[in-house]
């Protein structure tokens, strides 16, 4: 590639690819295909958008969290409670749920940004202990270990009713999707988005060309966090269910399991490993539920050994 | 006293050789689960049982340190917490298919069950095994690490990689036997602590955060470090928990950030 045709390609990274359509028409697709199964494609896609916010501060800002359950847990209880006590309209519940997350997000992103490597990474531990901690002990408003019960969702725009079957979930979720990643991925392709992918390769060198290096992790750290509040305020709304799993550790690792299924700071990456992992879990766990813990483990320790950067990884190792 | 004894070993592993290894409850949970095998099924009596356990888990890990952990030192973070965590699945979903979801029962043997009287006041004997246990650890690994020729050689190579095997020091092996010495040491404190800390399926996942946090506060690759740690760890908990029931769990948490935001590689930790 010739210096001005690698400049043009550059240029043209933002532009939007035919094959950039093909999630959203798999995701179109399913909602007739799959009618049976719109349930758990309403929390595939919420899950997606997890794992999408994940990818944000993992893959483009290189902060490597075991905390991020605590935004997610946070939104979900948020939208959850208030519909619980009589604001049952959906989209508001959502936002709600995302701003509270992202207050969250900069108190934290405050203390824990300040270290890095193993010390963030136990800080991060440690908030989302603590949030779920707070959570479990707050029982009279989160309901404890019994999870929070009562939950009653209006209609969207006060017209489309959440059904049994989950037509509106799912459509619900898509459109959330669709919407939060369409704000991703120009946030990603912006100038701040490169100055993320700058600071996770180089942050001395961001700091010499004088780049607000700790303003900029901050920022994504909170915006991070808004996103995993949306994705757990989804959740939270189409299953009508919160509990103190929505904390655990585990939730925070199994997203980080999924993306790296995907593949990390991709952008699509998300797209991919979440809908394998959650078809596979929901076959896998109808068998036997603790036996899937085995398979999951060995899929984690086969991708790192052979297919780092995951399924999409493996497709950019065939096309060179 | 339990949660030292098993992280002492963390901080071997994670410190010394640089690797986050998350996995390390499951040889401590494997230890206890060769302890209880051992007392229960074979009537092995309980100090022959205990070492047993430290030596199986031992040699068990030196296929696992070769065939995977070896290709991730030096790695990424992200890869390496991967990896240990997928083998924390695994290991909950095997410890289950072998010995089944239950609790295992530890009966401690009979000069072991009943109190000692110092005098002062009375303390259950087991407990003060424990401590017992802990300190001789404590001056056998310092003694070891500090003054011995294996103890220098590692160091050596934690400090500088290269130029340790440019001095001829064989560092894959010495790697090797660094992992196989650190997860013995979580079998003997996963045997140990079987009594306190229940050895069940989900063992490594439900303590993680716990061995964690020692190792982090205690700083990596000290063996005083997670001492002090969970010392200053255990009895904050207690004597908050005591103070005020209802915030007890928070205020370990926050003295954890405090001191890691105060010393982000930890209290005894090397720059």
């Amino acid at each position: 590639m010739t210096p001005s045709r690698a400049v043009e390609a550059f240029a043209r990274r933002h532009h939007y690819r035919p094959y950039e359509a093909l999630p959203w028409v798999a995701a179109v697709a399913s909602y007739f295909v799959f009618p049976d199964y719109l349930a758990l494609g309403a929390q595939i896609l919420a899950t997606i958008l997890f794992a999408l916010s994940a990818d944000l501060v993992l893959g483009y800002a290189g902060i490597v969290t075991l905390g991020h359950a605590a935004f997610f847990g946070t939104g979900a209880y948020v939208a959850g409670i208030l519909a619980a006590h009589g604001w049952g309209e959906p989209i508001t519940g959502l936002l709600a749920g995302a701003v509270a997350a992202a207050v969250l997000g900069f108190l934290s992103g405050l203390v824990v940004l300040r270290t890095t490597g193993l010390a963030l990474l136990m800080q991060t531990l440690v908030v989302a202990t603590m949030v779920a901690e707070a959570a479990n002990k707050a029982s009279f408003i989160t309901g404890g270990d019994d999870g929070l019960q009562g939950m009653e969702v209006w209609p969207i725009f006060g017209r489309f009713r959440f059904d049994l079957f989950g037509h509106t979930s799912y459509l619900y979720c898509l459109s959330a999707l669709f919407l939060c990643w369409l704000a991703v991925r120009r946030m990603v392709h912006s100038p701040f988005g490169r100055s993320l992918t700058g600071i996770r390769e180089n942050v001395r060198r961001m700091h010499a060309i004088g780049a607000p290096v700790a303003r900029r992790r901050l920022i994504i750290y909170i915006i991070s966090a808004a996103l995993a509040g949306i994705s757990g305020g989804l959740i939270a709304q189409t299953t009508q269910f919160v509990s103190l799993s929505f904390l655990s550790l585990e939730r925070s690792g199994t997203v980080l399991i999924m993306l790296i299924i995907g593949g990390v700071g991709r952008l699509y990456g998300a797209f991919i490993g979440v809908p394998l992992y959650m078809v596979a879990q929901n076959r896998f766990s109808e068998i036997d539920p603790v036996y899937w813990y085995f398979w999951i483990g060995l899929l984690m320790v086969f991708i790192v050994v052979f297919a780092r950067g995951g399924v999409l990884g493996l497709f950019d190792q065939f096309q060179r | 006293m339990v949660l030292y004894l098993i992280s002492v070993g963390l901080s071997v592993t994670m410190g010394l050789m640089g690797f986050v290894n998350l996995a390390h409850g499951v040889f401590a949970m494997a230890g206890g689960y060769v302890l209880t095998s051992l007392m229960n099924r074979f009537a092995v009596p309980f100090v022959p049982a205990l070492l047993g356990a430290a030596v199986v888990v031992a040699l068990a890990s030196f296929p696992i340190e070769r065939l995977l952990y070896r290709r991730l030192y030096g790695g990424e973070e992200l890869d390496q917490v991967l990896l240990t965590m997928g083998l924390v699945f695994i290991s909950v979903a095997g410890a289950t298919y072998v010995w089944g979801p239950l609790q295992q029962p530890l009966l401690p043997p009979p000069w072991l069950s009943g109190a000692v009287d110092l005098g002062i006041d009375s303390f259950p004997a087991y407990r003060s095994f424990l401590i017992l246990c802990g300190a001789a650890l404590v001056t056998a690994l310092w003694l070891g690490i500090e003054r011995t020729r294996f103890g220098i050689r590692l160091r050596a190579s934690v400090d500088n990689l290269r130029m340790a095997q440019s001095v001829g020091i064989d560092t894959s092996r010495l790697f090797m036997t660094t992992f196989a010495l650190g997860s013995g040491l979580a079998g003997l404190g996963g045997g140990l602590g079987a009594d306190l800390l229940a050895i069940n399926p989900g063992y490594a996942l439900q303590n993680l955060a716990y061995f964690l946090i020692v190792v982090a506060v205690g700083g990596l690759g000290s063996i005083r470090g997670p001492f002090v740690a969970a010392l200053l760890l255990g009895v904050a908990d207690s004597g908050f928990k005591y103070l005020l029931p209802e915030f007890g769990a928070f205020f370990i948490y926050a003295l954890t950030m405090a001191i890691l935001l105060w010393r982000p590689r930890g209290l005894f930790g090397r720059a």
